[in-house]
């Protein structure tokens, strides 16, 4: 507990970086990544929505009673995720096009609910917004991450914008389901033999 | 008992108080998401059956009041006259509810052209909707009056093959429409005078 507000923050970004260290939070990691765009928009709302329900979460933390407290979680962030739905929906339209379903399905992302019930539960606000910032960084980088690798080698483009010549043939296996499990399997492989040493 | 009163009053007012902040955030982001699926969903399938319109028929609307509820009308100008209205309805396809934009010329009372807008239909099956122009361009040229039916209900429109349901819906919208044109014949074409320049 005599973490820094530092430490809490960094932890996010690699020693538990979600999806690859977690392996939480898969279903938006699989699906969206098609594009570095897609993956960057759902890591952002997320963070958005971790950061706000830690926040609150962590304030009520000694109002809310223990025995309902996962509905009392849920009911916190699945206010946020409408919010995100909302504010897409009216500013960033094409992203909420693309995203779709699951902006909605932030709420049953577990990612959420764990930093909820594991940390901010039990830390200060303060710590609590490191914490959520943290991992909702790391989150948004990995997707980013995944979105480019299976961007660049499916489709042929970075950010929309083509990266080869006229004569690349698209590897368009990548950008459908299996592409995302193998892609998802190399980084956490990858992932592993660096940690290790 | 203190304890089943907490819980109760607790989950009582963060509910209250989710559902007020979303209300409010509701009503302040209507106009701006309105205007967004005007401009992604519906701009771009009322383009395609208005096509070389001179004026942008998304801003030169109108709207008539059909059982308490507004409906948006749009009109294409073609050498500086107003000559197509488009408007959209709605029928069921396989996977739900679809909305449907379909164009009729006012001078000659016919269908100028039909295109979906939004649908939930099978990816590969009844999807081909969006792309089937053979089989949305057999319903422009019909008079508002033929009530369109695909080739199995006794019509003599040619379905998507495999998507029997989809091009029912399609037909039904259609249909619709012909019907709404009909009855509000005389109201469109006093309004689509104003748009004369």
């Amino acid at each position: 507990m005599a973490k820094s507000i530092s430490q809490e923050f960094v932890k996010g970004l690699w020693e538990e970086i979600p999806p690859f260290r977690l392996v939480l939070g898969l279903c938006p990691t699989l699906a969206v990544t098609k594009t570095v765009e897609d993956g960057l928009g759902m890591g952002l709302a997320t963070t958005f929505v971790l950061v706000c329900s830690n926040l609150l979460v962590s304030i009520l933390r000694n109002i809310i009673p223990p025995k309902i407290r996962i509905a009392c979680f849920i009911i916190i962030i699945a206010t946020f995720v409408t919010v995100v739905e909302l504010v897409s929906q009216a500013f960033a339209y094409r992203l909420y096009m693309s995203l779709g379903i699951f902006i909605p399905l932030i709420v049953v992302n577990c990612i959420v609910l764990g930093r909820a019930e594991a940390f901010a539960s039990k830390n200060g606000p303060v710590l609590s917004v490191a914490d959520g910032l943290g991992i909702g960084i790391g989150f948004t980088l990995s997707l980013g991450a995944l979105g480019a690798i299976r961007e660049v080698l499916g489709s042929g483009t970075f950010w929309g914008n083509p990266v080869f010549g006229a004569s690349f043939e698209p590897f368009t296996f990548m950008v459908e389901a299996p592409g995302a499990f193998v892609c998802l399997g190399l980084m956490l492989c990858i992932m592993n033999m660096l940690g290790k040493k | 008992m203190r304890e089943m009163v907490k819980m109760i009053v607790v989950l009582t007012v963060l509910s209250c108080l989710s559902g007020g902040v979303l209300a409010a955030l509701k009503n302040s982001t209507q106009d701006r998401i309105d205007s967004q699926i005007l401009k992604f969903v519906k701009g771009p399938a009322i383009e395609k059956i208005l096509p070389k319109a001179s004026n942008d028929p998304v801003s030169d609307r109108f709207e008539i009041k059909i059982d308490g509820k507004e409906k948006n009308f749009f009109v294409g100008i073609y050498e500086g006259k107003p000559k197509a209205v488009a408007f959209e309805t709605k029928a069921g396809g396989y996977g739900g509810e679809m909305g449907v934009m379909v164009a009729f010329n006012i001078n000659t009372d016919k269908i100028k052209g039909v295109s979906v807008t939004t649908h939930n239909e099978t990816p590969g099956v009844g999807a081909r909707v969006e792309t089937a122009e053979d089989f949305k361009n057999q319903f422009a040229g019909l008079d508002i009056s033929a009530d369109p039916k695909v080739k199995k209900d006794g019509g003599s429109i040619i379905p998507i093959s495999g998507a029997t349901f989809t091009s029912r819906g399609v037909c039904a919208a259609v249909g619709k429409a012909a019907e709404t044109y009909k009855e509000l014949q005389s109201q469109i074409k006093e309004k689509v005078k104003t748009f004369t320049k």
